[in-house]
């Protein structure tokens, strides 16, 4: 079978934060459409790495290629082609849904027929004019789901993803971010054993050093619960 | 062969890395306008407050100067002090909603020019000033000054004050951005910004002057116009080359 | 670059040309018939303003050097430098004073346009020091910092041309034309207090730069010796950082 080119490679990244190392070291190949999870306590790296893999960051020292794309040089020619969530919904709370949406639908040249599909696809369309400062923690969580793939990306970045989100909500925006999306992503977990079963990489972190990377399917759950001591 | 721009990541092997997305910065100035506007109707924030400020303030002047009625050179530098200070309030709130709701990372992740977010920024500003005078300077003019500059006066001054208004959202813009990640925001506003806009003061009050004197408005000096303007050509150099490396990283 | 040697050699040279600088000054130079001894600071006002002015410049471009190649150590010579010109900037503002006292009986007067864009050139550059302390983010104080300097270097030609406009041109010069036209028996005092200025300047800029130096490698060796954590993080602070490594 012929290689296939890598969607997200990293050789030697290293950040630094002040005069500590945020990550240290850190090589890997995602392959496209497959999931790379990464685990590691609170100030491992984790989100810095995808901070950075969103070009939001720049790399100190290091090589990183996100399909494709050399980054931080060439990073404005795959931003349109990344979905970030984080922590931060990065939603006005004092727009509506609907108007937050389309505003990230003009900023990266999207139809708002896909910000209509979306809203219904999460079960936001009823509640889609009222003020975010008005929904829940779940409803804001299903918005930024919106936002992170309204411009269809090829590479999801997902930070804790189904954080706030009970089950129903979780099933909603499965489809939009998880595996069977068909979208390469790099996802972050504190959950070992779920976390292992949507992974098809496993990335270990402590202190922004590489612990553990492997396959998930030779991962086994203690290894993760490793990191944490 | 690359695929194409709008199918969702594709199985087979890509020879080529795929087409870059790319928003003209027209579209992501309008796109970033309207959320500015829209967010300043929706929860008033700077303008009712930058209005209400010059005209509390004018009171105060009526106050501490002692007098019922201004004209010339006083009554110029009253007006100005008085848009001046309103302005650091539009000036510290510029950033802080974006700062706050993690805004400037949404903009950061589009695929489009960081200038816009200095464009928007510095127009959103000057319409605010904009705003702010069309309250500030009949406020002035009822409450303070003493005589009634005829129409054609006030048409000059409101030239000089257009690009008055021009350097001040240039400056606004650079030292918000700056004051916005610091932790004494609405200190350092001030601080900064007031010695940077000392040439718009001296241009602009020393231009006004002659068109609120008590005999009757004498012509605006054109030198003060090529101050200005020299002044925001700098300024909107200047912010052009250094805006981005404040919102990167 | 090694901003240690020398150091000894400087600051002779320094001593030596102020001294000798200050000493024609005095002995040598003619007394002013209005003013008095007094007006003998010009030849200490005016070279310590042209050195702070050309200091906050030379700070303006290690910024741009910082900026373009993200190399910490022009960050930290880019702060050297400014800190080091406001410290003579409230030296020259002080001597102003003093030489206004003597040339016009006031000790502060508005019309003269250098002095007064002096002032203001300084209040700006006051604010480096509490807005560099007030951005945690070490990289980000730096890079912030960097911008400031830029903007305000090229504010101080702005802002003199604007204050100089803005002059009525009421009070006649101190001497006959315009600087450098100085009578034949002030230019050697006058030249040499500023080529003293100049030693003075350099010779504090390298020893502050070679202090910091120092200072970060030791950190950076005990670090490597003792391990990350036996050494205490920086707390807040303006100055900057320079990298580890």
């Amino acid at each position: 079978m012929a290689a296939l080119p890598a969607a997200i490679e990293l050789d030697g990244l290293t950040r630094r934060y002040g005069e500590r190392v945020a990550l240290e070291d850190v090589t890997l190949t995602v392959a496209p459409a497959t999931t790379l999870v990464v685990f590691g306590p609170n100030g491992a790296g984790k989100s810095t790495l995808l901070r950075v893999l969103a070009t939001l960051l720049r790399p100190h020292a290091g090589a990183v290629r996100v399909l494709g794309r050399s980054l931080p040089d060439d990073g404005w020619a795959v931003r349109g082609r990344i979905g970030f969530l984080t922590h931060e919904p990065l939603l006005y709370r004092d727009l509506s849904g609907r108007e937050n949406l389309r505003f990230h639908a003009r900023l990266h040249g999207v139809a708002f027929a896909r910000v209509e599909e979306l809203l219904e696809r999460v079960g936001l369309r009823l509640r889609a004019d009222d003020r975010v400062s008005t929904y829940s923690r779940g409803m804001v969580q299903r918005l930024a789901v919106c936002r992170a793939v309204l411009h269809d990306p090829d590479v999801l970045l997902l930070d804790e993803p189904r954080a706030n989100l009970d089950p129903a909500a979780a099933d909603l925006v499965e489809p939009l971010i998880g595996a069977a999306s068909g979208r390469t992503r790099v996802v972050t977990s504190h959950d070992p054993a779920g976390g292992l079963v949507e992974a098809d990489l496993a990335l270990g972190l402590r202190g922004g050093r590489t612990e553990l990377l492997a396959p998930a399917d030779r991962v086994q759950s203690h290894e993760i619960w490793a990191l944490y001591r | 062969m690359s695929a194409p721009a709008t199918e969702p990541a594709s199985t087979a092997p890509d020879a080529a890395p795929p087409e870059p997305r790319y928003v003209p910065l027209r579209t992501a100035v309008r796109a970033l306008l309207r959320k500015e506007l829209a967010l300043e109707l929706r929860a008033p924030q700077a303008v009712p407050a930058m209005a209400l400020f010059s005209v509390t303030t004018l009171v105060v002047f009526h106050f501490a100067l002692q007098r019922g009625v201004v004209d010339g050179d006083l009554a110029s530098g009253v007006l100005w002090v008085t848009l001046l200070f309103a302005a650091m309030l539009g000036i510290s709130r510029l950033f802080v909603a974006d700062h706050e709701e993690g805004g400037l990372d949404g903009f950061l992740l589009a695929p489009t020019d960081r200038t816009a977010l200095l464009v928007a920024k510095a127009v959103g500003l000057f319409a605010f000033l904009v705003a702010l005078e069309v309250v500030a300077v009949p406020a002035f003019a009822l409450l303070l000054l003493g005589p009634s500059p005829s129409f054609g006066a006030y048409a000059q001054l409101a030239v000089l004050l257009l690009l008055a208004d021009a350097g001040i959202a240039l400056v606004g813009t650079l030292v918000g951005a700056i004051a916005v990640q610091t932790r004494t925001r609405d200190l350092i506003v001030p601080l900064m910004a007031l010695p940077l806009l000392i040439p718009v003061v001296i241009a602009a009050a020393r231009g006004t002057s002659p068109l609120v004197l008590q005999g009757g408005s004498q012509g605006l000096e054109v030198r003060w116009l090529f101050v200005l303007g020299l002044y925001d050509l700098v300024f909107g150099l200047l912010a052009y080359a250094l805006f981005d490396y404040l919102i990167e990283d | 670059m090694l901003y240690g040697t020398r150091l000894r050699a400087l600051s002779i040279a320094t001593l030596v040309t102020m001294t000798a600088a200050l000493a024609l000054a005095f002995f040598y130079a003619p007394m002013d018939a209005d003013q008095g001894f007094m007006q003998k600071i010009f030849y200490i006002h005016v070279p310590m303003g042209i050195v702070a002015l050309c200091g906050f410049v030379w700070g303006g471009i290690n910024a741009i050097q910082h900026l373009r190649t993200r190399d910490a150590k022009y960050d930290l010579r880019s702060y050297v430098a400014i800190h080091l010109s406001l410290i003579l900037g409230a030296g020259v503002l002080v001597t102003g004073s003093i030489w206004a006292k003597a040339s016009w009986g006031h000790w502060w007067v508005w019309d003269e346009p250098t002095l007064v864009s002096f002032l203001i050139v300084f209040l700006l550059y006051a604010t480096y020091q509490p807005m560099r302390f007030s951005i945690e983010d070490r990289e980000k104080q730096a890079r912030y910092a960097s911008v400031f300097a830029i903007t305000a270097g090229a504010f101080v030609p702005l802002n003199f041309i604007a204050v100089r406009l803005a002059q009525a041109y009421t009070h006649p010069r101190v001497f006959a034309t315009a600087d450098g036209g100085l009578p034949a028996k002030m230019q050697l005092p006058f030249y040499l207090s500023l080529l003293g200025m100049t030693l003075l300047y350099i010779t504090l800029w390298r020893y502050e730069m070679a202090s910091k130096n120092t200072s970060a490698k030791l950190r950076a060796l005990r670090r490597k010796l003792a391990g990350d954590d036996a050494v205490a993080p920086v707390g807040r602070t303006a100055a900057p950082s320079l990298p580890t490594t």
